[in-house]
């Protein structure tokens, strides 16, 4: 393996025009097996799995709309979509990072254990759902602007940012079902929500010291992704979602 | 609040023989059996007994006899005991009944009204014993036609990959969680000694089991648990499961005392946490998205393993079916009704679902008919019993068999249906080192290879019976079964003639 610094690494190009996954995919496993570190990928039209299962410290660029399952059971890759992304991305990831300077569907980070995910404007429905976390492993999603219901579903661990920066201030977050069922891990919440929007399962708290120096961090590293100013979105209060039992199914069963 | 629920079982000390040892006192994990040591006496709460007999084969000197209790309730055929002790239950809890194992109930067993055939006069039988008798069976998917290369003699046409299996009976997958690690270093042993498959269950896989990947189905379910790129790496084949026969359509919950240091380092999440699964795999909302799933193991496993989709009989199978395949399932396996679980509601498991014998025939007819058999191999569980079952199932359309509760009876298993408590005596259903040490592996997986030998030499003796010296030539072979007792809607869905007929 080179030891060379990344951005030193020549960058190769592959035009998805045309390619059906199954292709571009494959020639994406080809070339990071022959030890290339930076990709781009132009004109991206749907196709989908891209970076599913790569597990090297590579970084690709997607210009264009990735498919479904974008970056799913991931391991390592660094992607950066300039565009919108579509349904189950980050779907399992176990590690890596996903920038997206766009949209994101639905069951964004999906029983993700690790990795982060950057959404710069809003996602779908079930954002979040059942992620982990495991030793050293959290996964990190953080969304600019809204989602839909669902949002924090059966979170098990991690760490749910959602900002609402396209909300103006008087304006209430549209989902409902909010962290149903979560038994683990956090939701920072920017904006205004009604209690009726929350799942059952959860509790809100305002924020403690180590909650800011958690917010500071996400939040910066999503400010400097996408060229905002972190003071200023912290500025504005956030509350703390948590899940007031690690159990909450515990009770339901006769012996 | 005073409990009204009765003893079930009656527990007898012989103390003409006990010589108060207090073996039954170690074995029993229910809190039996007790010795007081002021009085030197052994005593019995034999309220606490569930019948599951590891005291009594384990005393050294036969004292002990467990037996039903006998109370008898005022007869009525509506009010049957069961269903008084479960509304105690209930009164007394509010919750919802847990249960372990498949259904009880005894809903018709249609292997019991299936019978074989076999050769006489017109065609010759065959003895195993000396003639040589084909077990073999390959999963996966097989190509629509084929072409050959005249002049290399070699096949022109591109196989989807193929799993080659010795015996037709396979390991249903039973997490890691659910049962012990033992357990699955039992089966994994066995599988790889006879030459077939074990499965993960949906709780990962242990690296100290890595080793047995070649004889591995990992499962990727609704939950997840420890699915990463070594796991479906390791495999030889990806099952993603969507249901269970023992609880069609409901999610899993491996409650947080059973999820211990190791547990959790299988399944990648925090010790001590409820393991959810939940109810729909959130990434499966119909067909097309089934097939989205199914691509993306096709893709992180680079096109090079079957990719096994497994669901619970249900009164659409054969239309699901129809659509998993064109999903682009390479197995496809139903759970039928009898399938077991390490939990489920009672109300679930003994009321959703249909047996697996009716399934099984209309999944096979359905695909036939739509010319799409070859695409996927078939694999049935639930309640599977002996050698006779599994060829009568293979008759029917199966190309292979997955066995749970057999493998676990194997074990040493006397499904007494607590393996929802934790507590299981055997160390089986459990994941409490001081029971799971129990389950010794070495012995463990040499029960199970023998167990896979009896069928396996069973199974050749019905085929020389039938005249046919491969499995292939029975699978699917309906004109070597006849039904007994059966009315003629069953008879048509099982597609088999009447006995004598």
């Amino acid at each position: 393996m080179k030891n060379a610094m990344k951005t030193n690494e020549p960058t190769v190009t592959i035009d998805a025009s045309g390619l059906h996954y199954r292709e571009l995919n494959a020639q994406l496993r080809k070339i990071i097996q022959n030890g290339t570190q930076n990709i781009e990928l132009k004109n991206v039209h749907g196709q989908r799995y891209i970076g599913t299962d790569l597990n090297r410290q590579v970084e690709i660029d997607i210009f264009g709309t990735p498919g479904n399952d974008l970056g799913a059971f991931m391991d390592g890759p660094k992607i950066i979509v300039h565009g919108n992304a579509q349904d189950g991305c980050g779907n399992t990831m176990n590690s890596g990072e996903i920038i997206i300077h766009g949209h994101a569907g639905d069951i964004l980070g999906l029983s993700a254990r690790g990795g982060k995910i950057f959404v710069r404007d809003d996602v779908g429905y079930r954002a979040g759902i059942h992620m982990k976390e495991y030793q050293d492993r959290k996964p990190i999603v953080v969304i600019g602007g809204t989602a839909q219901d669902f949002v924090g579903e059966y979170m098990a661990g991690g760490v749910l940012i959602l900002l609402g920066m396209n909300l103006d201030k008087d304006t209430y977050h549209k989902a409902k079902f909010i962290g149903t069922g979560m038994h683990s891990g956090v939701i920072y919440l920017r904006g205004n929500v009604n209690e009726y929007q929350l799942g059952k399962e959860i509790g809100t708290a305002p924020l403690e010291e180590k909650d800011q120096q958690v917010l500071q961090q996400y939040v910066g590293e999503f400010a400097a992704h996408f060229g905002y100013n972190t003071d200023d979105i912290l500025k504005q209060s956030f509350i703390k979602l948590f899940p007031r039992w690690l159990r909450p199914y515990g009770r339901l069963y006769a012996y | 609040m005073k409990t009204y629920l009765p003893t079930k079982f009656v527990v007898e000390r012989d103390p003409e023989r006990c010589i108060q040892c207090q073996v039954c006192v170690n074995q029993c994990s229910f809190d039996v059996h007790s010795y007081d040591t002021r009085d030197n006496v052994l005593a019995c709460r034999q309220e606490n007994c569930v019948g599951c007999h590891r005291c009594v084969i384990f005393c050294p000197t036969g004292a002990l006899t467990i037996r039903q209790n006998p109370l008898d309730y005022r007869q009525n055929s509506n009010w049957r005991p069961e269903y008084i002790e479960d509304i105690i239950k209930q009164a007394e809890t509010g919750g919802v009944l847990l249960t372990g194992m498949g259904d009880d109930k005894g809903q018709r067993i249609y292997w019991d009204h299936l019978v074989l055939n076999a050769s006489q006069v017109t065609n010759p039988s065959i003895d195993p014993l000396r003639e040589p008798m084909e077990l073999t069976t390959y999963l996966g998917r097989k190509p629509d036609r084929v072409e050959l290369d005249a002049d290399l003699k070699s096949l022109k046409t591109e196989l989807a990959p193929q799993v080659k299996i010795e015996v037709p009976v396979m390991f249903a997958a039973m997490s890691y969680g659910a049962v012990s690690l033992n357990v699955h270093e039992s089966l994994a042993r066995a599988a790889t000694e006879m030459g077939t498959l074990w499965n993960t269950g949906e709780g990962g896989l242990h690296p100290k089991l890595f080793k047995y990947g070649e004889n591995t189905i990992v499962q990727v379910a609704s939950g997840r648990f420890g699915v990463h790129a070594e796991y479906l790496d390791v495999a030889k084949i990806v099952e993603i499961k969507i249901g269970q026969g023992a609880k069609p359509g409901i999610g899993g919950h491996l409650p947080g005392e059973k999820v211990s240091a190791e547990v959790s380092m299988t399944r990648m999440i925090p010790q001590g946490t409820d393991a959810l699964s939940p109810a729909p795999q959130h990434d499966i909302y119909s067909i097309e998205d089934l097939a989205q799933l199914i691509y993306a193991l096709k893709e992180a496993t680079n096109y090079t393993k079957p990719i096994s989709v497994k669901i619970a009989a249900v009164h659409n199978s054969a239309a699901i079916a129809s659509g998993m395949v064109r999903a682009g399932a390479d197995i496809i396996v139903l759970d039928g009704l009898r399938g077991a679980t390490g939990a489920a509601p009672k109300v679930i498991r003994d009321n959703v679902g249909i047996p697996i014998e009716l399934a099984l025939a209309s999944v096979d007819s359905r695909l036939r008919e739509e010319g799409i058999r070859n695409r996927a191999s078939i694999v049935v569980s639930g309640g599977i019993r002996n050698s006779g079952d599994v060829t009568k199932a293979i008759a029917l359309g199966a190309d292979a068999i997955y066995i749970g509760t057999a493998a676990l009876i194997a074990l040493g298993c006397t499904v007494c249906q607590q393996c929802h408590t934790g507590k299981c005596a055997w160390g089986i259903c459990t994941t409490d080192l001081a029971l799971t040490k129990r389950v010794n592996p070495d012995i463990g997986a040499r029960r199970l290879a023998n167990l896979l030998r009896g069928w396996s030499l069973e199974i050749k003796d019905i085929l020389g019976g039938l005249g046919v010296n491969a499995l292939e030539s029975l699978r699917g072979n309906r004109l070597h079964l006849r039904g007994i007792n059966l009315n003629n809607t069953e008879l048509e869905i099982l597609g088999v003639r009447m006995a004598g007929s």
